[in-house]
């Protein structure tokens, strides 16, 4: 029963998030875009995706994995969100270089520019700030993490919402929904037991060390 | 397109103008500046390729894109007035020079050149118009369509001398 349960879990995770790129590979504007362009595309919709999975990897809600695995998985996931980005600006800026600079210059016509290059800047700054994370202590990385992370989400779902691409539009606002759901989620339990963990009851403490 | 502008020196016009004539008299003196040139969009000169042909369609056609071009001031038409125009479209992309293409207003200011269906770049469906002549100051115009699936496309200029 409980395999069942494991299964479903995974099976909804990779549902979540290839149910869209498959919906986004069937696009009609991919036929008249070249292949840096769709690259640079479906490099945004993938980061999308993996905003999905580490908050969930996290918080441990992942089965099969120990915590320390987990861990280990949200890092390389961060690495790859990062990876994702760079390919993502970097397809766009050989696509169409002015465009990409208006919107690194925050000087886009286009509304939904600002937030991903916030969402971007913020994506970075995790990145700095796990690299020095034993030197910030642990409870203050959590809170700086945790703001950045706010900052992410909401950047990267106005993005891709108020993106006219190549997602198909109730697939698109599903992950969207649920990246954000997760993250909130995710949040709430952590400063529940950080604030019981400041109020130093005994059970809280032991399932922050697991995060 | 007019975007209502509010600067100091208008202000202090406008202000001075209320002052003078009490706030019952009249209020028009103050804006007789008449049609007010249109300003350059964001993003409005990117991809530009100076000097693009004057032809009857660019590409295969099968979409309109339409305006008018007056004078600032008096908003007079202004015809013979060469406009470029370019776009992603299903027939090639932003920078390419299939993309691009000029025409010319009527006497009455107005202009229409037929054109590939243009399809969404850069997360919006848009186009690109240039008046870059000399004889008026050069404006760059980005409009945006409403829907994807629009077959034509709108953009007004008014100009004011270089």
């Amino acid at each position: 029963m409980a395999s069942v349960r494991v299964a479903l879990i995974w099976a909804a995770l990779v549902a979540a998030i290839c149910v869209p790129i498959a919906l986004a590979m069937t696009s009609d504007l991919l036929k008249w875009r070249g292949t840096v362009y769709i690259l640079a595309g479906f490099a945004g919709i993938f980061a999308l995706g993996l905003l999905l999975v580490q908050p969930l990897l996290i918080a441990g809600y992942l089965p099969g994995f120990s915590a320390y695995r987990a861990r280990r998985a949200h890092h390389w996931t961060g690495g790859a969100l990062v990876t994702a980005v760079v390919v993502h600006v970097g397809g766009l800026w050989i696509t169409s270089p002015p465009d990409m600079l208006d919107a690194l210059t925050f000087a886009s016509p286009t509304p939904f520019s600002p937030f991903g290059v916030i969402a971007m800047w913020a994506i970075f700054a995790v990145a700095l700030l796990a690299a020095f994370r034993r030197r910030l202590g642990l409870r203050r990385f959590r809170i700086f993490h945790m703001a950045l992370a706010a900052v992410i989400v909401v950047g990267t779902v106005v993005h891709s919402t108020l993106i006219e691409g190549t997602m198909e539009m109730v697939s698109k606002a599903s992950l969207c929904l649920l990246v954000f759901g997760a993250a909130i989620k995710v949040m709430a339990d952590l400063v529940r037991r950080m604030r019981a963990a400041s109020r130093g009851t005994g059970p809280a403490r032991q399932s922050l060390s697991r995060m | 397109m007019t975007t209502l502008m509010l600067n100091r020196r208008s202000l202090l016009a406008a202000g001075g103008s209320v002052l003078a004539t009490g706030v019952s008299g009249r209020l028009a003196p103050a804006f007789a500046q008449g049609v007010a040139p249109t300003r350059s969009m964001p993003g409005g000169a990117n991809n530009y390729r100076k000097g693009a042909a004057i032809v009857d369609r660019i590409g295969k056609g099968g979409f309109w894109m339409s305006g008018t071009v007056r004078r600032a001031g008096d908003g007079a038409p202004l015809g013979g007035q060469r406009i470029q125009i370019w776009a992603h479209t299903t027939e090639g992309q932003e920078h390419e020079p299939q993309s691009h293409g000029a025409t010319l207003t009527d006497k009455d200011g107005r202009f229409r050149l037929e054109m590939p269906q243009i399809i969404p770049i850069f997360g919006q469906p848009h186009g690109h118009l240039a008046y870059d002549s000399g004889e008026f100051e050069t404006v760059f115009l980005r409009p945006v369509m409403r829907s994807a699936k629009d077959k034509s496309l709108e953009a007004h200029f008014v100009l004011q001398p270089a």
